[in-house]
């Protein structure tokens, strides 16, 4: 049988239906954020977990020129190896059909017989290539969907100088390539950039390998010293040109990844935390408010005998129910988005499966800290009331001590009349609570340019790095250094306006116990098109001996200016040498590390020769321009600066901004949530005294005005304190999210703070004109008739 | 009902109360000193301000005193204990209030039910809401029903954990004379069947012909008592 008590309570609940909505909302907005951001890192980790175990993907990898295959046996007994898998990885251009731009491929063989020991393929359609038949290729599943290609399609490809027609016969997804990145690019473009595994022989026979490999990766026993076998690999491989192994924490496809994770997780630990702050102040306000309320009842109830344990139960009970419907709205929504997020992950990160299935610490932190804010609120609010005699608890509060202040004196306060005169009093005479209600208000708004900071950052971030930094409309690098000259010869190709070279050498970097797989890029003297670029000064000039180390990457050796780093070249004859840090510039992307392209030449032996360079195109002859290269042999990859910015908002647009568009509706719930329930707690304060005013002769207008009038100031005192918060937040934001492959600048836009004040002012006018109704259905003669 | 050899179940001495409203310090009692016998019925008459209410609150546990002494059937209460308070309230006092204080979205039934769920030895319910003339009207919300009969829901509520003592704040100041009179029947009855001592307040002298004895303040002082020599019946009451 249940009791009055909780039959009161379920008609309480009933009655304040809008009210416990609302609050519900502002809790299930900070839970379901959390949950989202917690579940869909434990997705990502989890399935790149089985991924990586299914496939059997690799521990090292390595890549040298030329290595006899009779080496295998040599790796293959290094202490620590399990498994060695040699192969051959070379790169090609592609004529796509109905693609004017040549598109960058990536060869990997298929081993002669039997399986893939390492990095094993999952065919997604048709079937592996026929080690007989040299011109089938198994093509990527992202690459092939780019192009609209199936198993029977056929392209062109330029393989070593070599024109020839490839056939599909299969689409596959390699763990090697979840994130599938060309060379010296930043983001995956599917359209410019494909792999494609062939059968080993073919590609020993196009690109002059017989009886030899030019790639090998391994696995390796539980407890192998990674370092030490990567060590002993480079010994091996560095006489057949070798470029310096290195694990899977610096593979490609597997660091982004990681970044991305570690990206999530930085998310997950700020942006979500603060939100759940937030909401958890605002509901704690909200229902203390709202039990200050019930002070009356709560007399009453100890008038009967009711002890404080028993009161206290009753609205804890109340509380744990609003919070219940928020967390439980919060939870389906955070587990639904947790779970679309991560599949819109796998958009960009081809996982051939996707693990969802949260675990329940996700839910229990989300619930526990929401719970725990909202009942810590309440109490507070309940033990306030029940302090009080029951006699005085059911009186209602004596009327406040109001007193003619400085304020009150002025000019401005005699101008007034009497109802603002009343909206002012109120205010200054409740300077807390009209303080925290426009906190309230300020916190959502601050959430809200947190949000929508992302979107100026990342603007700005393009616009650094792609415009300002940038001013080249092309980007072409070789397989193979090529001779200085060559840049004339490019520059005599048609629609190309200037051609300006850079080198690139893989390069170990050490700082102390510090060190750093990082390749050094040559820079000519008064390069332009793509100079040394730092985000405050500017284009830098290359000083011409030392090393110019970007931000990041001095954090990570922890190496100021001044001092020196050991430098391991990678390439050619494996130079080893000290240098001193010239300079220290700040960069948004990346850890890059510059040299003065001569100096690069000279330390590393080889005379002067380029790895590619950077162009300027006539736009009229860009198609001419394009058709061109495609033919040119040993070009290994070419970046279009335009599609780089165009991934780029891409990428960004189908993932961060689609997180950010979350935070920014959950802002707003906030928004909505508080400010709903500030008018309405406002009202339910106030009613007799607007029925009294009502009663004397105001009209609808000017009661709603009493009323909303104060919403409406502590709203307009909110923007300012709420746009400061929001800065406040902004910066710690972008200070706490620094990740390898990017940083974050603090840029807010003016049009920022006016869109989230807008947004507040939008939410406090429609709770304005919802509460507003209940005013014109104030009931006089009840209010009147009863009590005082 | 009462007698002079009745015991007595209420005795405060020396009360003292002072409120501090904002920055206004009121002296509400000034020194009383009163006894309410077993079964008797007290009407406490005198202008507003004078300190009845207060006098209720203290007997009745719903606030404390200032200065003084209250004691029931010879123990002294445990006024600065909360949970003794609370106690007393719970076993001994019922209440009823000028304005009803029902909960608007409990049905009478359940009002009555919010007190007999935590009382010791309470009546049902609905013996309760019949012995106030409501019998037909257990499920009704209080908005559903008139002035009188809230208070007869009150007066219910009040009774229906069988307390020892009823105290009833005004009872009748909301309602016309012909519904107070109802109101007053049903406390009138409780107080002679159920034997309760009573303590009615009220500023309406007329009503004051009811009771055994007619306590009168002034200015947070009880000024005079009198013993009514016969009580007269609600029913011949006009005002």
């Amino acid at each position: 049988m249940m009791s009055s008590l909780d039959r009161k309570l379920i008609r309480e609940l009933w009655r304040l239906k809008a009210q416990v909505l609302a609050i519900a909302l502002v809790i299930a907005s900070g839970t379901a954020l959390l949950i989202m951001a917690l579940t869909t890192i434990e997705a990502l980790e989890e399935t790149t977990a089985a991924y990586y175990e299914r496939t059997r993907f690799a521990d090292v990898f390595a890549q040298a020129k030329r290595a006899p295959e009779n080496l295998q046996r040599e790796i293959a007994d290094i202490p620590g190896v399990r498994l060695v898998e040699t192969r051959i990885v070379e790169g090609a251009i592609l004529d796509m059909p109905g693609f004017a731009e040549p598109v960058v491929a990536q060869l990997l063989s298929l081993p002669e017989r039997g399986p893939q020991l390492l990095n094993a393929l999952v065919v997604r359609s048709g079937r592996l290539a026929d080690p007989t038949r040299p011109d089938e290729v198994v093509v990527s599943e992202p690459f092939a969907e780019a192009h609209d290609l199936k198993p029977g399609d056929n392209f062109d490809a330029v393989l070593r100088g070599r024109k020839r027609t490839l056939q599909v016969v299969g689409t596959a997804l390699s763990p090697e390539f979840v994130y599938a990145i060309a060379p010296g690019g930043l983001m995956p473009d599917d359209e410019r950039f494909g792999i494609l595994w062939m059968g080993h022989d073919a590609l020993t026979a196009a690109f002059d390998l017989k009886a030899s490999f030019n790639n090998v990766t391994l696995s390796l026993l539980p407890g192998a010293d990674e370092k030490d076998v990567i060590r002993r690999l480079d010994g091996l491989l560095a006489p057949f040109g070798g470029i310096g192994a290195y694990g899977r924490a610096d593979q490609t496809s597997n660091w982004f990844l990681e970044s991305e994770i570690a990206q999530q997780k930085n998310m997950s630990r700020i942006m979500p935390t603060i939100f759940l702050a937030v909401a958890a102040f605002l509901t704690n306000m909200v229902m203390a408010r709202l039990i200050e309320t019930e002070r009356r009842e709560i007399g009453l109830l100890k008038a009967f005998g009711y002890g404080n344990w028993a009161i206290g139960w009753h609205y804890a009970k109340m509380v744990l129910v609003i919070g219940t419907i928020g967390i439980l709205i919060g939870s389906l929504i955070g587990a639904w988005l947790g779970h679309w997020n991560t599949e819109l992950y796998t958009k960009f990160y081809r996982f051939p499966f996707l693990l969802y299935r949260p675990g329940p610490a996700g839910f229990v932190i989300a619930g526990a800290i929401s719970l725990g804010a909202a009942l810590a609120g309440s109490l507070a609010a309940v033990r306030r009331a029940v302090r009080l005699p029951p006699a005085e608890a059911m009186l209602p509060p004596s009327p406040p001590v109001y007193r003619r202040m400085w304020a009150s004196r002025t000019a401005l306060a005699g101008a007034l009349d009497e109802p603002s005169r009343m909206i002012f009093r109120r205010i200054i005479r409740w300077p807390v609570r009209a303080f925290l209600a426009s906190l309230g208000l300020a916190l959502s708004i601050a959430v809200l340019i947190m949000a929508l900071q992302w979107v100026d950052a990342i603007d700005s971030l393009a616009e650094t790095a792609f415009e300002r930094g940038q001013h080249q409309d092309a980007t072409v690098a070789f397989n193979d250094k090529q001779p200085i000259d060559t840049v004339a010869d490019f520059e005599n190709l048609p629609g190309v306006l200037a051609a300006e070279p850079y080198r690139f050498v893989s390069a170990r970097i050490r700082h102390a116990h510090l060190s750093e797989r990082q390749g050094i890029i040559g820079a000519p003297a008064g390069a332009i098109l793509s100079p040394v670029f730092d985000v405050e000064r500017g284009r830098i000039e290359v000083p011409p001996g030392g090393l110019m180390v970007s931000r990041k990457l001095a954090e990570l050796l922890d190496v100021s200016a001044g001092e020196t780093v050991d430098i391991e070249l990678l390439e050619g004859r494996q130079t080893r040498l000290s240098l001193p840090v010239v300079q220290i510039f700040e960069t948004y992307l990346g850890t890059p590390a510059y040299m003065d392209m001569t100096a690069l030449n000279r330390m590393a032996g080889d005379g002067r020769v380029v790895s590619g360079l950077h162009m300027r195109v006539d736009a009229p002859s860009r198609a001419t321009l394009l058709e061109s290269l495609k033919d040119i042999p040993n070009i290994a990859a070419v970046l279009f600066r335009q599609a780089a910015i165009d991934t780029f908002y891409k990428t960004m647009g189908e993932t961060i901004f689609i997180f950010i568009g979350f935070f920014v509706a959950f802002s707003m719930t906030l928004s909505v949530g508080v400010t709903y329930n500030s008018i309405r707690i406002a009202l339910s304060e106030r009613a007799r005294e607007l029925a009294t005013l009502r009663v004397l002769g105001f009209s609808r207008w000017e009661i709603s005005y009493i009323l909303l009038g104060e919403v409406g100031i502590l709203t307009w005192l909110a923007i300012p304190l709420g746009a400061t918060i929001g800065y406040g937040l902004a910066w710690y934001m972008t200070s706490a999210f620094e990740t390898e492959l990017y940083r974050v600048p603090l840029v807010l836009r003016d049009a920022t703070y006016g869109k989230a004040a807008l947004i507040a002012l939008a939410a406090t006018l429609v709770c304005a004109a919802v509460v507003r109704r209940r005013l014109d259905r104030l009931d006089l003669i009840a209010v009147l008739k009863t009590r005082e | 009902m009462e007698n002079e050899a009745s015991a007595i179940a209420l005795e405060a001495r020396e009360l003292t109360k002072i409120y501090r409203m904002g920055a206004v310090e009121v002296h509400a009692l000034r020194g009383v000193d009163v006894a309410l016998r077993e079964g008797e019925l007290v009407v406490l008459l005198g202008p507003s301000g004078s300190g009845k209410s207060t006098l209720l609150n203290i007997l009745g546990g719903l606030d404390t005193p200032t200065g003084g002494t209250v004691r029931f059937r010879g123990e002294p209460l445990t006024l600065d204990s909360e949970r003794a308070l609370n106690l007393y309230r719970r076993n001994h006092v019922g209440f009823v209030f000028q304005f009803y204080n029902l909960i608007p979205s409990l049905t009478a039934r359940e009002n009555v039910s919010l007190v007999t769920e935590i009382a010791r030895n309470p009546m049902s319910p609905v013996e309760a809401l019949s012995i106030v003339g409501l019998g037909d009207r257990l499920d009704h919300f209080p908005a559903q029903l008139s002035g009188g009969e809230q208070q007869r829901v009150a007066i219910a509520r009040a009774i229906a954990k069988r307390p020892d003592l009823l105290l009833c704040d005004e009872p009748t100041g909301a309602l016309d004379s012909k519904t107070g009179i109802l109101v007053l029947d049903a406390i009138l009855r409780i107080n002679r069947e159920l034997g309760t001592t009573t303590a009615l307040i009220t500023h309406n002298a007329v009503i004051a012909e009811i009771a055994n004895r007619v306590l009168y303040f002034a200015d947070g002082r009880i000024v005079e008592t009198r013993t009514n020599a016969a009580q007269r019946a609600p029913g011949e009451l006009a005002w």
